[in-house]
């Protein structure tokens, strides 16, 4: 007994220290993240918060009339511009996020159940050209698509056309050409991630027991990689919504989106509030839309089983 | 074996080249349009010229924006590691309530769409009175490049052995002394990786840039008011090769760098895996 009351007080002290380590560890892990996040509640949080306040109010040139109203939405909902641009906001994202995650699933699939050894390297090869400047590349496909650009002196040169067609830049299609380029490794990175979490036992079973390739990724590997789908299709959806770079470049006045709208009320048109309501009503109905999306993948994904 | 592998992916090699043509083709047209002596980019290719980036250093407003860069850049990294570096840390050592919430809060920069946080920003920015410099850009680029250096980071921490930490502080050390001599030679490559990584974002963001700055301008703010100009196109062509070069340099440095942090543990894939 007392031999071992000799050997206790370090080994005492330690345990003591631990244990109000652990007591403490919430403490400290909020204590660690709180700077980070008080950053993002006060440049985050608060201005979006502020903003939602800003669509309830009205403005008089340079005063804010602080007086709730909900004229600002009936403008958003009603105005016929504002709502066609929101409807081909809605239209342009929910394609680009289709085309992309349409392509991105066979590199992803590639990638993950024939990329061997080299898949980090193909990985870091499908996203680097995605870490060069979002306004470059949607430059170069303005220089592609323009009425004296690379595709139309191509094509002429070649002899496929004789003038430059118009048809090719400042409209929709202008856009989400430019947008699904923009944005195709982020339908990729979800998509690997969910598959490499298949388990390849389960489609060697479902080969064993009789199907097919296409049977067993039909019923197999593509309900498993759902997930990956999903996220893919709203990081997506999501931001394009509110892109403002693309249509403004590429856009034309066929091409012009939301965006464009809200950025015109802060800047030449000053009517913050109506840019406020504008910029809400997209993300509400972006997250509809989201929403949507996720229901129909998941109910498919249970027909596919 | 490589013959095997590529019987056996079929046809899927083949679309997977496709794609990377698809995704490197239209980035190449730049640096070939801005060694063209037309000023206009199309084909047949007219001849080589190094005109264009001759002609750079000789336009003040240029080199203006790219100081305005280089400083913005350096302060958005250094405070957004910073930053990262806490949540990381807490992310990945402690457990608590409402840690997921705060994550997913502080990783949302990255699916909002960026014109919205722009102007709730600015809107709040004008609000409290802050005039509009590259302060204010500082301030939301920081935000922006938060998520990056996070995702860099845990995927840096996860990797270490934590009874390394403990015995350093079983050894006496105190936790500060820990941190300095354990964790940070540990954990210093995840950390440049970071700080690359946020400095190419913020060198090519153009959005919140464009929103938050008064009336210096950023390298992206500066190819955007030249864009409006057909005669500069060739010179924004040779600016515009310059910073993809750059970005690609110092991404496949940071990448590097996070692989070596990384190593050792499942931490494989990219930045968003």
């Amino acid at each position: 007994m007392t031999a071992t009351a000799e050997g206790l007080p370090p080994l005492r002290m330690t345990r003591a220290r631990r244990n109000a380590l652990l007591q403490s560890e919430p403490v400290q892990g909020f204590a660690l993240i709180s700077p980070t996040f008080l950053y993002a509640l006060i440049l985050l949080v608060l201005p979006i918060l502020v903003v939602i306040a800003h669509s309830f109010w009205t403005q008089h040139y340079l005063t804010i009339d602080r007086t709730f109203t909900l004229e600002n939405y009936r403008i958003a909902l009603t105005e016929p511009i504002y709502r066609d641009l929101l409807w081909r906001s809605l239209y342009i994202s929910l394609t680009v996020s289709l085309f992309t995650v349409i392509l991105a699933y066979p590199i992803a699939y590639f990638i993950s159940f024939h990329g061997g050894r080299h898949k980090s390297l193909w990985l870091f090869l499908i996203t680097i050209p995605f870490w060069t400047s979002y306004l470059l590349r949607v430059m170069s496909w303005k220089v592609i698509l323009g009425y004296n650009g690379v595709l139309n002196s191509g094509l002429m040169g070649l002899g496929i056309i004789d003038e430059p067609s118009t048809a090719l830049l400042y409209n929709s299609s202008a856009v989400i050409i430019t947008l699904t380029h923009a944005w195709a490794a982020f339908a990729i990175l979800p998509i690997f991630v969910s598959l490499e979490k298949v388990d390849r036992t389960l489609v060697e079973a479902a080969t064993d027991l009789g199907d097919g390739p296409l049977r067993s990724f039909l019923r197999v590997t593509l309900p498993l990689s759902a997930p990956g789908v999903i996220s893919a299709a709203l990081i997506v959806m999501i931001p394009t919504v509110g892109d403002y770079v693309t249509p403004k470049l590429v856009g034309g006045k066929d091409g012009v989106m939301i965006a464009n709208a809200i950025q015109a009320q802060f800047g030449k048109a000053a009517n913050w509030p109506l840019g406020a309501a504008l910029s809400v009503t997209t993300m509400l109905v972006v997250t509809l839309m989201a929403g949507a999306t996720v229901l129909i993948i998941r109910a498919l994904q249970r027909l596919a089983r | 074996m490589r013959a095997r592998r590529l019987l056996s992916g079929g046809w899927l090699s083949v679309y997977a080249f496709l794609y990377i043509v698809f995704l490197y083709l239209p980035v190449i047209f730049l640096p070939i349009f801005s060694i063209n002596t037309a000023p206009t980019p199309k084909f047949p290719l007219t001849g080589f010229t190094l005109q264009w980036y001759a002609d750079l250093p000789h336009t003040p407003a240029l080199l203006d924006a790219a100081w305005n860069s280089l400083k913005v850049g350096v302060c958005a990294s250094v405070l957004a590691t910073v930053l990262g570096i806490l949540a990381a840390r807490s992310i990945t050592r402690y457990r608590y309530p409402g840690r997921r919430t705060i994550n997913g809060l502080i990783m949302a920069p990255l699916v909002l769409p960026e014109v919205i946080v722009a102007i709730s920003m600015l809107l709040v920015m004008l609000q409290l009175g802050l005039s509009l410099s590259l302060f204010t850009v500082v301030l939301g680029h920081v935000l922006v490049c938060i998520p990056y250096s996070m995702t860099v980071l845990t995927s840096g921490f996860e990797g270490f052995d934590r009874s390394l930490e403990e015995a350093s502080a079983d050894l006496g050390e105190t936790a500060f002394g820990t941190f300095r001599r354990v964790t940070l030679p540990m954990v210093a490559p995840a950390i440049i990786s970071s700080l690359l990584v946020c400095f190419t974002i913020s060198l090519d963001e153009f959005i919140i840039a464009f929103f938050l700055t008064g009336t210096e301008a950023t390298l992206p703010i500066y190819i955007w008011g030249q864009l409006r100009f057909a005669s500069k196109l060739p010179g924004v062509l040779a600016l515009g090769t310059l910073l993809l070069v750059a970005s690609f340099l110092l991404m496949t440095i940071a990448e590097i760098l996070r692989r070596r942090a990384a190593r050792g543990t499942q931490n494989e894939g990219g930045l968003y895996a």
